[in-house]
């Protein structure tokens, strides 16, 4: 494997801003007292008359956006993706999709990256809510690679978009950016007949993982990458299932309404296939940071090979 | 009832060990909880009717931390009150522990969880209403932060509890003029403060946050008959730590072995001087 990347998305999403709004003043990016936790500061520095500030207001930051994509500027509102997809929702629905005003809303931290801080921080049903709305595209890129390839198209299209970033470094997916990213295009990181893991986000590179583990016990395990979880690559989806007959999805999301649920809504005319949904069970979630809960619900490449091995079996 | 140079001692107390825990836990809100610490002694060794024995007991007093990322001053003030086990603070935030980063009430003494901002007001509004729908005898405080304020709730409750008369409710705004980004008047210019409380139906105190005798004083007077009351407290962040006061990047920092070694002997030095008052 690759030398430990330190580079988290965020960061990555904060070069490709900053060379956007470089190119193109009406490029805007909005914060709610998160430029820090967004990695934003450094676009504040170098770009500061496009940088807005509302303080600690998820729902007039994403208004305000609305606002100003109405007057033809390129809003790119982040917040935590716990308040954004939660505190902002209507705002998000009326203001953003249904009057179709071309914000990309950034959700950062997303799904268990804040660990200790609790429910409260955690943004585990956000796909459930976004995937609902309708014209909102719901995106989640799987690695650094991948933002900075996410990034660029979101700059350049006219269509409301919900993007939901981790916090910490991601080991990587990809080795470099030279391959073909097209937004509600799954893309197949590992090929293989035996069963197939549908992941996206942080959870790539743990399927990745299980994959390796499973190949070394002889079994076949390919891997596809959903980064767009709306628009739905139905079709890759299906084809994948059908080839391997064995499905798992695992998302770092409740697990009503996420990834699985799409998987599950793609697969409910197909015949003998097997799908089994991983991700955070309908409960309050015990303590702990990122790899300890993806280790505690099962989530972790090993524990993933383990549920794959058993299926095959 | 403490005299007032015991409550200050015990908030010296209450620093050193929240740092502690910040420490061992190498993560919290170190700037946030030093600042609201003498508030907190204020109300739960004095203000407030509480038994941490009988924690539900009928008519205690309540209190919503409405800016819940400073769990690590309510978690120690909690165990030192007798709530739960002082031991148990060293589990703040470990893998499985019920200490967490914010106010969670399956710790007997939180009433509500809270850790998104902008919510305690509401919620006091409700409990407060209640109280009077029951005829109870209790009062409700609530402790938010300034940047806090620019939450749209924030002012839906303020104009709540003054249309129902809510003289039951207490709200604290923690004035310590930062917020993460730097600056909250920068960020988003909320002056007059006092004005727009005023204007909202409030009786409002300003008054140093961080001076014990006046906080007591203050929080002790009961409001005026059908109007809910507002202490803004203009405190210090970081209170109590030189290299701390006044920092906003000291908002969620975690003190190196070096700089904990010096907050320690700074506090050392505070209780040494009240010894001999
Ligand atoms: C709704 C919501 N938005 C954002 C945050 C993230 N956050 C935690 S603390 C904080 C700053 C709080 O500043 P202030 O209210 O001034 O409190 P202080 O810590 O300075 O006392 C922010 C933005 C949050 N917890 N909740």
């Amino acid at each position: 494997m690759s030398k430990k990347n330190t580079i988290a998305n965020r960061q990555a999403m904060c070069e490709v801003l900053i060379e956007e709004a470089k190119e193109n003043s009406d490029v805007i990016v909005l914060t709610s007292d998160s430029r820090g936790s967004a990695s934003l500061a450094k676009f504040a520095d170098q770009l500061p008359a496009q940088l807005i500030e509302v303080g600690i207001a998820e729902q007039n930051l994403v208004s305000i956006s609305a606002g100003m994509a109405h007057m033809g500027k390129r809003p790119f509102a982040a917040s935590p993706a716990c308040f954004l997809s939660m505190r902002s929702i209507e705002q998000i629905k009326v203001d953003v999709a249904y009057s179709n005003k071309n914000v990309k809303l950034v959700g950062i931290s997303g799904g268990i990256s804040y660990g200790a801080l609790g429910m409260t921080h955690h943004s585990l049903q956000d796909f459930a809510v976004t995937r609902a709305i309708p014209n909102l595209q719901v995106l989640v890129p799987a690695d650094r690679h991948e933002t900075k390839k996410m990034f660029k198209v979101l700059a350049t299209t006219n269509i409301p978009a919900y993007i939901r970033l981790g916090r910490n470094p991601v080991e990587d997916c990809y080795p470099d950016d030279s391959y073909e990213f097209e937004i509600g295009k799954a893309i197949t990181m590992t090929d293989g007949t035996d069963l197939v893991f549908i992941a996206a986000g942080e959870t790539v590179r743990q399927a990745m993982d299980a994959s390796l583990l499973l190949k070394k016990k002889g079994i076949s395990a390919k891997v596809l990458n959903l980064h767009s979880l709306k628009p739905f690559d139905e079709l890759a989806v299906k084809k994948a299932a059908r080839e391997t007959g064995r499905v798992i999805s695992v998302e770092e999301h409740s697990i009503y309404g996420g990834l699985g649920a799409a998987v599950a809504e793609s697969l409910s005319e197909e015949k003998g296939i097997v799908h089994k949904i991983v991700g955070l069970p309908d409960e309050a979630l015990v303590t702990g940071t990122t790899i300890e809960l993806f280790k505690h619900y099962g989530m972790d490449g090993a524990s993933l090979a383990e549920l794959g091995k058993k299926m095959v079996e | 009832m403490m005299e007032i140079n015991e409550l200050k001692k015990k908030a010296i107390e209450i620093r050193k060990e929240t740092l502690e825990m910040i420490y061992n836990a190498k993560t919290g809100h170190t700037g946030s909880d030093l600042s609201c610490t003498d508030i907190l002694v204020a109300l739960y060794y004095e203000v407030m009717n509480i038994d941490p024995k009988n924690p539900e007991m009928i008519n205690r007093d309540q209190y919503i931390q409405s800016k819940g990322h400073a769990a690590e001053v309510l978690w120690t003030v909690l165990a030192n009150k007798g709530f739960f086990e002082k031991a148990e603070l060293k589990k703040f935030s470990q893998y499985g522990s019920r200490l967490i980063g914010h106010p969670n009430n399956k710790v007997a003494g939180v009433e509500m969880n809270t850790g998104s901002l902008g919510h305690g007001l509401s919620v006091s509004v409700g409990i407060a209403l209640a109280g009077k729908m029951n005829g109870d005898n209790f009062h409700i405080y609530t402790l938010m932060g300034d940047g806090e304020l620019a939450e749209g709730s924030i002012w839906e409750g303020a104009m709540a509890a003054a249309n129902f008369g809510l003289d039951n409710l207490t709200a604290i705004i923690d004035r310590n003029g930062l917020q993460i980004t730097g600056a909250s008047e920068d960020v988003m210019k909320m002056e007059s403060l006092k004005d727009k409380w005023i204007a909202f139906g409030w009786e409002v105190q300003e008054i140093d946050g961080n001076n014990m005798e006046i906080l007591v004083d203050t929080l002790r007077k009961p409001n005026k008959t059908g109007i809910p009351k507002m202490i803004i407290a203009h405190t210090i962040k970081g209170k109590g730590i030189s290299f701390i006061e006044n920092k906003a990047n000291w908002h969620h920092k975690v003190p190196t072995e070096d700089e904990m070694m010096t907050a320690l002997s700074e506090l050392n030095q505070q209780l040494e001087e009240l010894k001999n008052v």
